[in-house]
Protein backbone atom coordinates (compact mmCIF):
# COMPACT_ATOMS: atom_id res chain seq x y z
CA UNK A 1 0.00 0.00 0.00
CA UNK A 2 2.86 2.34 0.85
CA UNK A 3 4.53 1.64 -2.51
CA UNK A 4 1.30 2.36 -4.40
CA UNK A 5 0.86 5.61 -2.49
CA UNK A 6 4.43 6.67 -3.20
CA UNK A 7 4.00 5.85 -6.90
CA UNK A 8 0.79 7.89 -7.12
CA UNK A 9 2.42 10.84 -5.37
CA UNK A 10 5.48 10.75 -7.64
CA UNK A 11 3.27 10.42 -10.75
CA UNK A 12 1.07 13.37 -9.70
CA UNK A 13 4.13 15.44 -8.88
CA UNK A 14 5.69 14.65 -12.26
CA UNK A 15 2.45 15.62 -14.02
CA UNK A 16 2.32 18.91 -12.10
CA UNK A 17 5.94 19.69 -12.96
CA UNK A 18 5.20 18.81 -16.60
CA UNK A 19 2.19 21.14 -16.55
CA UNK A 20 4.29 24.08 -15.36
CA UNK A 21 6.22 23.97 -18.65
CA UNK A 22 3.10 25.38 -20.33
CA UNK A 23 3.04 28.36 -17.97
CA UNK A 24 4.03 31.75 -19.38
CA UNK A 25 7.46 32.91 -18.14
CA UNK A 26 7.56 34.70 -14.80
CA UNK A 27 6.50 38.33 -15.20
CA UNK A 28 5.73 37.98 -18.93
CA UNK A 29 3.80 41.13 -20.02
CA UNK A 30 2.13 39.33 -22.95
CA UNK A 31 0.70 36.45 -20.91
CA UNK A 32 -3.13 36.25 -20.76
CA UNK A 33 -3.17 37.02 -17.04
CA UNK A 34 -1.41 40.36 -17.47
CA UNK A 35 -3.15 41.52 -20.67
CA UNK A 36 -6.86 41.52 -19.71
CA UNK A 37 -7.63 42.40 -16.10
CA UNK A 38 -4.33 43.31 -14.47
CA UNK A 39 -3.76 46.52 -16.49
CA UNK A 40 -7.20 47.74 -15.44
CA UNK A 41 -6.39 47.20 -11.76
CA UNK A 42 -2.92 48.72 -12.07
CA UNK A 43 -4.07 51.81 -13.97
CA UNK A 44 -7.52 52.47 -12.50
CA UNK A 45 -7.29 51.44 -8.81
CA UNK A 46 -5.97 54.80 -7.64
CA UNK A 47 -8.67 56.87 -9.36
CA UNK A 48 -11.50 54.42 -8.61
CA UNK A 49 -10.83 53.65 -4.95
CA UNK A 50 -8.02 56.03 -3.89
CA UNK A 51 -6.12 53.11 -2.33
CA UNK A 52 -2.39 53.05 -3.16
CA UNK A 53 -1.94 49.36 -2.29
CA UNK A 54 -3.54 47.59 -5.24
CA UNK A 55 -3.53 44.21 -3.49
CA UNK A 56 -5.74 45.55 -0.70
CA UNK A 57 -8.12 47.16 -3.18
CA UNK A 58 -8.46 43.95 -5.20
CA UNK A 59 -8.84 41.83 -2.07
CA UNK A 60 -11.47 43.88 -0.25
CA UNK A 61 -13.20 45.81 -3.03
CA UNK A 62 -13.01 44.25 -6.50
CA UNK A 63 -12.99 40.72 -5.08
CA UNK A 64 -15.03 41.49 -1.97
CA UNK A 65 -17.18 38.37 -2.18
CA UNK A 66 -14.09 36.18 -2.18
CA UNK A 67 -12.74 37.74 1.01
CA UNK A 68 -16.15 37.68 2.70
CA UNK A 69 -16.47 33.94 2.27
CA UNK A 70 -12.82 33.48 3.25
CA UNK A 71 -13.69 35.16 6.55
CA UNK A 72 -16.75 32.92 6.82
CA UNK A 73 -14.57 29.86 6.26
CA UNK A 74 -12.29 30.95 9.10
CA UNK A 75 -15.33 31.52 11.32
CA UNK A 76 -16.57 28.05 10.35
CA UNK A 77 -13.20 26.54 11.27
CA UNK A 78 -13.40 28.12 14.73
CA UNK A 79 -16.96 26.89 15.27
CA UNK A 80 -16.06 23.37 14.06
CA UNK A 81 -13.10 23.28 16.45
CA UNK A 82 -15.40 24.34 19.29
CA UNK A 83 -18.03 21.68 18.55
CA UNK A 84 -15.43 18.92 18.11
CA UNK A 85 -13.27 19.59 21.14
CA UNK A 86 -15.13 21.53 23.82
CA UNK A 87 -15.96 19.42 26.88
CA UNK A 88 -18.80 21.06 28.79
CA UNK A 89 -19.31 18.40 31.45
CA UNK A 90 -16.34 17.45 33.61
CA UNK A 91 -15.85 13.70 33.96
CA UNK A 92 -13.70 11.48 36.16
CA UNK A 93 -11.64 12.36 39.22
CA UNK A 94 -10.02 15.73 38.87
CA UNK A 95 -7.18 17.09 40.93
CA UNK A 96 -5.86 20.58 41.27
CA UNK A 97 -2.42 21.73 42.33
CA UNK A 98 -1.89 24.83 44.43
CA UNK A 99 1.41 26.42 45.29
CA UNK A 100 2.02 28.36 48.47
CA UNK A 101 3.47 31.63 47.23
CA UNK A 102 5.71 32.24 50.28
CA UNK A 103 7.20 28.81 50.91
CA UNK A 104 6.94 27.21 47.42
CA UNK A 105 5.15 24.24 48.99
CA UNK A 106 2.70 22.48 46.64
CA UNK A 107 -0.58 20.97 47.80
CA UNK A 108 -2.91 18.72 45.83
CA UNK A 109 -6.67 18.95 46.20
CA UNK A 110 -8.78 16.08 44.90
CA UNK A 111 -12.12 16.88 43.33
CA UNK A 112 -14.87 17.00 45.94
CA UNK A 113 -12.61 17.38 48.93
CA UNK A 114 -12.74 20.50 51.09
CA UNK A 115 -10.80 23.56 50.02
CA UNK A 116 -8.47 25.20 52.54
CA UNK A 117 -9.92 28.32 54.10
CA UNK A 118 -7.12 30.78 53.32
CA UNK A 119 -6.59 30.08 49.63
CA UNK A 120 -5.46 33.61 48.87
CA UNK A 121 -1.92 32.69 49.91
CA UNK A 122 -1.95 29.94 47.31
CA UNK A 123 -1.85 30.18 43.55
CA UNK A 124 -3.29 27.62 41.18
CA UNK A 125 -0.70 25.84 39.00
CA UNK A 126 -0.95 23.38 36.11
CA UNK A 127 -0.63 19.65 36.85
CA UNK A 128 2.22 19.45 34.34
CA UNK A 129 3.86 22.32 36.13
CA UNK A 130 7.14 23.86 35.11
CA UNK A 131 8.40 26.51 37.51
CA UNK A 132 7.47 30.01 36.48
CA UNK A 133 10.33 31.72 34.71
CA UNK A 134 10.43 35.34 35.84
CA UNK A 135 12.46 36.50 32.81
CA UNK A 136 10.14 34.91 30.25
CA UNK A 137 7.02 36.17 32.03
CA UNK A 138 8.29 39.74 32.34
CA UNK A 139 9.62 39.97 28.78
CA UNK A 140 6.35 38.63 27.35
CA UNK A 141 4.32 41.03 29.49
CA UNK A 142 6.46 43.90 28.17
CA UNK A 143 6.29 42.74 24.55
CA UNK A 144 2.57 42.05 24.26
CA UNK A 145 1.42 45.72 24.13
CA UNK A 146 3.89 46.46 21.35
CA UNK A 147 2.79 43.38 19.39
CA UNK A 148 -0.82 44.52 19.69
CA UNK A 149 0.07 48.06 18.64
CA UNK A 150 1.88 46.66 15.59
CA UNK A 151 -1.16 44.53 14.76
CA UNK A 152 -3.44 47.58 14.87
CA UNK A 153 -0.97 49.41 12.62
CA UNK A 154 -1.00 46.51 10.16
CA UNK A 155 -4.81 46.56 10.02
CA UNK A 156 -5.13 50.33 9.73
CA UNK A 157 -2.21 50.81 7.33
CA UNK A 158 -3.28 48.07 4.92
CA UNK A 159 -4.24 50.74 2.38
CA UNK A 160 -0.69 51.99 2.01
CA UNK A 161 1.60 49.09 2.85
CA UNK A 162 1.48 45.28 2.87
CA UNK A 163 -0.91 44.03 5.49
CA UNK A 164 -4.58 44.15 6.25
CA UNK A 165 -7.24 42.40 8.24
CA UNK A 166 -5.95 38.84 8.01
CA UNK A 167 -2.37 39.53 9.00
CA UNK A 168 -3.25 42.07 11.67
CA UNK A 169 -5.91 39.78 13.12
CA UNK A 170 -3.49 36.88 13.29
CA UNK A 171 -0.88 39.04 15.04
CA UNK A 172 -3.50 40.29 17.53
CA UNK A 173 -4.57 36.72 18.25
CA UNK A 174 -0.94 35.63 18.56
CA UNK A 175 -0.35 38.26 21.26
CA UNK A 176 -3.09 36.74 23.43
CA UNK A 177 -1.76 33.24 22.67
CA UNK A 178 1.68 34.44 23.78
CA UNK A 179 0.13 35.54 27.08
CA UNK A 180 -1.46 32.10 27.48
CA UNK A 181 1.84 30.34 26.77
CA UNK A 182 4.08 32.53 28.91
CA UNK A 183 1.76 32.65 31.94
CA UNK A 184 -1.01 30.09 31.93
CA UNK A 185 -4.33 29.62 30.20
CA UNK A 186 -6.38 31.01 33.11
CA UNK A 187 -4.54 34.35 32.97
CA UNK A 188 -5.32 34.68 29.26
CA UNK A 189 -8.92 33.58 29.77
CA UNK A 190 -9.39 36.32 32.37
CA UNK A 191 -8.44 38.89 29.71
CA UNK A 192 -10.36 37.24 26.89
CA UNK A 193 -13.35 35.27 28.13
CA UNK A 194 -14.81 32.45 26.11
CA UNK A 195 -18.19 34.10 25.56
CA UNK A 196 -16.61 37.39 24.47
CA UNK A 197 -14.38 35.44 22.12
CA UNK A 198 -17.26 33.67 20.41
CA UNK A 199 -19.21 36.91 20.16
CA UNK A 200 -16.25 38.77 18.59
CA UNK A 201 -15.79 35.93 16.13
CA UNK A 202 -19.35 36.32 14.88
CA UNK A 203 -19.21 40.13 15.09
CA UNK A 204 -16.33 40.26 12.61
CA UNK A 205 -18.25 38.33 9.98
CA UNK A 206 -21.34 40.41 10.77
CA UNK A 207 -19.44 43.68 10.19
CA UNK A 208 -18.33 42.45 6.77
CA UNK A 209 -21.69 41.10 5.64
CA UNK A 210 -23.51 44.04 7.26
CA UNK A 211 -21.45 46.55 5.29
CA UNK A 212 -22.40 44.70 2.13
CA UNK A 213 -26.07 44.66 3.08
CA UNK A 214 -25.93 48.38 3.93
CA UNK A 215 -24.77 49.06 0.37
CA UNK A 216 -27.77 47.05 -0.85
CA UNK A 217 -30.08 49.24 1.27
CA UNK A 218 -28.72 52.36 -0.43
CA UNK A 219 -29.68 50.95 -3.79
CA UNK A 220 -26.33 49.78 -5.14
CA UNK A 221 -24.79 46.33 -5.49
CA UNK A 222 -23.79 44.16 -2.54
CA UNK A 223 -20.36 45.32 -1.27
CA UNK A 224 -20.28 48.37 -3.57
CA UNK A 225 -18.88 50.74 -0.94
CA UNK A 226 -19.52 53.93 -2.95
CA UNK A 227 -23.07 53.66 -1.61
CA UNK A 228 -21.71 54.61 1.81
CA UNK A 229 -20.80 58.13 0.55
CA UNK A 230 -24.01 59.67 1.90
CA UNK A 231 -23.60 58.43 5.49
CA UNK A 232 -19.82 58.99 5.62
CA UNK A 233 -20.17 62.50 4.08
CA UNK A 234 -17.39 61.94 1.53
CA UNK A 235 -17.27 61.54 -2.24
CA UNK A 236 -17.91 58.02 -3.63
CA UNK A 237 -14.22 57.35 -4.37
CA UNK A 238 -13.13 58.07 -0.78
CA UNK A 239 -16.15 56.12 0.43
CA UNK A 240 -14.77 53.00 -1.29
CA UNK A 241 -11.47 53.51 0.54
CA UNK A 242 -13.31 53.89 3.88
CA UNK A 243 -15.48 50.88 3.10
CA UNK A 244 -12.35 48.79 2.64
CA UNK A 245 -11.11 49.92 6.07
CA UNK A 246 -14.44 48.98 7.75
CA UNK A 247 -14.35 45.57 6.11
CA UNK A 248 -10.71 45.02 7.08
CA UNK A 249 -11.57 45.78 10.71
CA UNK A 250 -14.32 43.14 10.51
CA UNK A 251 -11.89 40.60 9.07
CA UNK A 252 -9.31 41.45 11.75
CA UNK A 253 -11.78 40.98 14.61
CA UNK A 254 -13.06 37.67 13.23
CA UNK A 255 -9.58 36.26 12.57
CA UNK A 256 -8.24 37.34 15.97
CA UNK A 257 -11.11 35.71 17.86
CA UNK A 258 -10.93 32.53 15.78
CA UNK A 259 -7.19 32.10 16.37
CA UNK A 260 -7.63 32.42 20.15
CA UNK A 261 -10.65 30.13 20.05
CA UNK A 262 -8.86 27.36 18.17
CA UNK A 263 -5.79 27.66 20.40
CA UNK A 264 -7.85 27.49 23.61
CA UNK A 265 -9.76 24.43 22.44
CA UNK A 266 -6.76 22.53 21.10
CA UNK A 267 -4.26 23.22 23.86
CA UNK A 268 -6.63 22.54 26.76
CA UNK A 269 -8.33 19.63 24.92
CA UNK A 270 -11.65 21.42 25.36
CA UNK A 271 -11.54 21.80 29.16
CA UNK A 272 -10.47 25.46 29.28
CA UNK A 273 -8.56 24.72 32.42
CA UNK A 274 -4.91 23.96 31.86
CA UNK A 275 -3.16 24.82 28.65
CA UNK A 276 0.21 24.53 27.01
CA UNK B 1 15.94 38.07 -8.40
CA UNK B 2 19.32 36.66 -7.37
CA UNK B 3 19.44 33.08 -8.66
CA UNK B 4 21.96 31.84 -6.05
CA UNK B 5 19.68 32.97 -3.23
CA UNK B 6 16.66 31.51 -5.04
CA UNK B 7 18.40 28.16 -5.45
CA UNK B 8 19.50 28.03 -1.81
CA UNK B 9 16.00 28.79 -0.53
CA UNK B 10 14.33 26.35 -2.94
CA UNK B 11 16.71 23.62 -1.79
CA UNK B 12 15.86 24.39 1.82
CA UNK B 13 12.13 24.26 0.97
CA UNK B 14 12.53 20.77 -0.49
CA UNK B 15 14.72 19.59 2.41
CA UNK B 16 12.39 20.87 5.12
CA UNK B 17 9.34 19.57 3.24
CA UNK B 18 10.73 16.04 2.95
CA UNK B 19 12.08 16.24 6.50
CA UNK B 20 8.65 17.16 7.90
CA UNK B 21 7.20 13.98 6.38
CA UNK B 22 10.07 11.63 7.23
CA UNK B 23 10.79 12.64 10.83
CA UNK B 24 9.36 10.28 13.48
CA UNK B 25 9.18 12.93 16.19
CA UNK B 26 5.97 14.91 15.63
CA UNK B 27 7.28 17.94 17.55
CA UNK B 28 10.26 18.01 15.20
CA UNK B 29 7.88 17.73 12.25
CA UNK B 30 5.95 20.76 13.55
CA UNK B 31 9.16 22.80 13.83
CA UNK B 32 10.30 21.68 10.37
CA UNK B 33 6.91 22.70 9.00
CA UNK B 34 7.38 26.14 10.53
CA UNK B 35 10.81 26.39 8.88
CA UNK B 36 9.24 25.31 5.58
CA UNK B 37 6.62 28.07 5.91
CA UNK B 38 9.31 30.63 6.62
CA UNK B 39 11.29 29.58 3.54
CA UNK B 40 8.11 29.85 1.45
CA UNK B 41 7.60 33.33 2.92
CA UNK B 42 11.11 34.30 1.77
CA UNK B 43 10.33 32.93 -1.71
CA UNK B 44 7.14 34.97 -1.94
CA UNK B 45 8.96 38.14 -0.97
CA UNK B 46 11.71 37.42 -3.53
CA UNK B 47 8.98 37.18 -6.20
CA UNK B 48 7.59 40.53 -5.05
CA UNK B 49 4.33 39.22 -3.53
CA UNK B 50 4.82 41.04 -0.24
CA UNK B 51 1.22 40.68 0.96
CA UNK B 52 1.24 36.92 0.46
CA UNK B 53 4.63 36.71 2.15
CA UNK B 54 3.31 38.65 5.15
CA UNK B 55 0.34 36.28 5.43
CA UNK B 56 2.61 33.25 5.14
CA UNK B 57 4.90 34.60 7.85
CA UNK B 58 2.10 35.35 10.32
CA UNK B 59 -0.24 32.43 9.61
CA UNK B 60 2.06 29.68 8.32
CA UNK B 61 5.23 30.19 10.30
CA UNK B 62 3.61 31.81 13.34
CA UNK B 63 0.21 30.66 14.49
CA UNK B 64 -0.08 27.29 12.75
CA UNK B 65 3.19 26.13 14.34
CA UNK B 66 1.69 27.01 17.73
CA UNK B 67 -1.44 25.00 16.84
CA UNK B 68 0.68 22.00 15.83
CA UNK B 69 2.71 22.17 19.03
CA UNK B 70 -0.49 22.43 21.08
CA UNK B 71 -1.95 19.41 19.27
CA UNK B 72 1.24 17.39 19.86
CA UNK B 73 1.16 18.44 23.53
CA UNK B 74 -2.36 17.06 23.90
CA UNK B 75 -1.86 13.84 21.90
CA UNK B 76 1.38 11.94 21.39
CA UNK B 77 4.85 12.86 20.31
CA UNK B 78 5.74 9.65 18.42
CA UNK B 79 4.14 8.41 15.22
CA UNK B 80 3.06 4.80 14.88
CA UNK B 81 4.20 4.39 11.24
Amino acid sequence: MKVIGLLIVILTGALLVYATVDFPPWGDPTSPASTHLSPHYIEKTMEETSVPNIVTAVLADYRGFDTMFETTVIFGAGVACFFLLRVLRREGPEQRLYRHTLTDMTIRIKDGSKMPADLDEFERIDTLWTPRDLIVTTICRLLIPFIQLFALYVIAHGHHSPGGGFQGGVILGASIILLAISHDMRTALKRMREKLNGLLCATGVFIYAGTGALCLLFGLNFLDYSALASILHVDPVTARSHGILIVEIGVGVAVMATMIWIYNNVSSSGKYDEGL
Amino acid sequence: MIWQLDLAILTLVVITGIGAIMVKDLLGAAILFGAYSFMMCLLWSIMGAVDVSFTEASVGAGVSTVFFVAAVFRTTRRTKD
